[in-house]
């Protein structure tokens, strides 16, 4: 049913090195070569020296917004699903309306309602103004990384629902018999194990959370999507900025792709 | 900017009637469904193709697609929708004047439909093919055994028995479609997103009109989730019961 993330489709694979040398892939190299030639000598890439400080303060936004979203929706994710496993019913109702209204909805709609909506009510109250809080309700980002924390939260959420039921019960009866108080038993056994089952999807869910980040540029949040939006509308150039948009974005999945694989490697795993 | 915090819940313009917003809402969605189920078509239509092309296809078709798959699934849809949006009408132009056509105006409807569809193409692309892979050889074997030709054996054997193992990927694949229409609102397309902006942006009723949206779109996938349960029984007619 629907509570299988896409995380089983997203990329998290990288073509291996073994037998890559093939006499036909040597031919599409050429032809893939020539391309690449082509689009660097015929197109017009005389603008990249002078935007590319603000395209790197841009890839630094986008990469601040996927860590901070990303480490806050997991942390948000574990209640969320733990409380589906154990309830109290009434804890688990709302997380589980909580998953199928944000699953449920468009992203772009969710940050556009906390922008625009919640941005026109927070100046109506006056005590909202004098708080300390509101040279950040200002802003655009918080809005940004509130949405994308929360769509991180509800998928990842779903994910470590599953984890948190698919532990072995005989481990937990385990760690029960040794005497282990509930919230000894929960920080020893039951959550390493759930992040345990839960680390293969994680890969997958960064990288869509990535491909979620240029949405903020909608919100007027200056991310590497944003730089290159401003890039086309200064110089009048439709492709070319896109095309380098769409390699910088390419690189920076296969960062994270090369990166999650060497952290999996890392930590021993035994079966599934 | 500061409405009456009565303004909030103004009903009276969710009427479906000018001045009441409802019948533009309306018609966003109708958009927003419309191209939602052309490119979940069009990519159930490349899916099948590209996964059978990965699974049985010549070495240069294999790579080729998987050029593909990967580059969709590694690039964000938004980024995508603006290329294949500006450089797919472009191509098209440039096709039609070739040929001796004039330029024609592509119809935002068709140009969201191509552009979802090719997206959805990379995915389905990979859950078809797991399905694929998943039906026991032994039948195939059997089909091809009793001499049926290729596409017999897709039409009788393959499809029907990898329905049970993809419905569960497809399914959510409708659902990505269903939501990734928004995002031809950054493309200025008038679909329900960008309707609802409009709409609240002349009202200054914010909160109501994207929570009115936000709860079209749940029942959209409400109801995708019934029929989705629905069909998911009718494949599975026959089998053991998933443990």
């Amino acid at each position: 049913m629907t509570d299988q993330t896409v995380a089983a489709v997203a990329l998290t694979e990288l073509p291996t090195r073994q037998s890559f040398l093939k006499p036909h892939r040597i031919v599409l190299m050429t032809i893939a070569a020539v391309l690449l030639g082509c689009i660097v000598v015929y197109m017009r890439w005389d603008w990249v020296p002078k935007y590319s400080g603000k395209l790197a303060w841009g890839v630094v936004v986008t990469l601040a917004m996927l860590a901070s979203t990303s480490i806050l929706g997991f942390l948000l994710a574990v209640p969320i699903g733990l409380v589906q496993v154990t309830g109290p019913r009434p804890l688990k109702w709302l997380a589980n309306g909580f998953c199928t209204i944000v699953r449920g909805t468009p992203l772009l709609l969710q940050l556009w309602l906390l922008y625009y909506g919640l941005g026109s009510l927070f100046p109506q109250f006056p005590w909202i103004r004098t708080s300390f809080l509101w040279p950040y309700l200002r802003e655009a980002w918080p809005y940004g990384v509130t949405a994308l924390t929360i769509s991180f939260a509800a998928y990842e959420g779903e994910v470590m629902r599953g984890a948190f039921a698919g532990v072995p019960p005989g481990e937990l009866e385990a760690a029960r018999a040794y005497g282990m108080g509930r919230w000894t038993l929960f920080r020893r056994i039951w959550l390493p194990r759930a992040i345990h089952r839960a680390l293969p999807t994680l890969n997958g869910e960064t990288v869509l959370q990535l491909k979620a980040t240029p949405l903020v540029a909608t919100i007027t949040v200056i991310d590497v999507y944003a730089v290159i939006s401003k890039v086309r509308q200064e110089t009048y150039i439709t492709y070319e900025p896109l095309l380098l948009l769409a390699l910088i974005y390419l690189c920076l999945t296969a960062i994270l792709v090369v990166g999650f694989r060497y952290f999996e490697n890392r930590i021993p795993t035994r079966g599934a | 900017m500061a409405a009456d915090p009565g303004s909030l819940i103004n009903w009276s313009l969710l009427a479906l009637s000018p001045p009441g917003w409802g019948g533009v809402l309306l018609a966003g969605f109708v958009n927003s469904l419309k191209i939602a189920v052309g490119g979940y078509a069009l990519g159930l239509v490349l899916g099948t193709g590209g996964a059978f092309g990965k699974l049985y296809g010549s070495p240069v078709i294999k790579d080729l697609l998987e050029v593909y798959t990967t580059l969709v699934r590694a690039i964000p849809e938004l980024v995508l929708i603006l290329l294949l949006y500006y450089a797919g009408t472009d191509l098209l132009n440039q096709l039609l004047t070739a040929l001796g056509f004039g330029a024609a105006d592509v119809s935002g409807l068709a140009a969201g439909i191509f552009v979802i569809g090719v997206v959805q193409g990379a995915y389905s692309t990979e859950v078809l093919r797991g399905a694929i892979k998943a039906v026991p050889a032994g039948q195939i074997e059997a089909a091809r055994a009793f001499g049926m030709s290729p596409t017999q054996i897709m039409r009788r054997v393959t499809l029907p028995a990898m329905l049970p193992h993809a419905i569960p990927g497809l399914s959510n694949l409708w659902l990505i479609a269903t939501k990734d229409t928004a995002l031809l609102a950054v493309v200025g397309f008038s679909e329900l997103t960008l309707v609802t902006r409009q709409a609240a942006g002349s009202t200054k009723a914010y909160i109501l009109f994207f929570c009115a949206a936000g709860v079209l779109y749940l029942l959209l996938t409400l109801a995708s989730n019934i029929a989705i349960r629905l069909i998911e029984t009718r494949a599975r007619r026959g089998m053991a019961e998933p443990a």
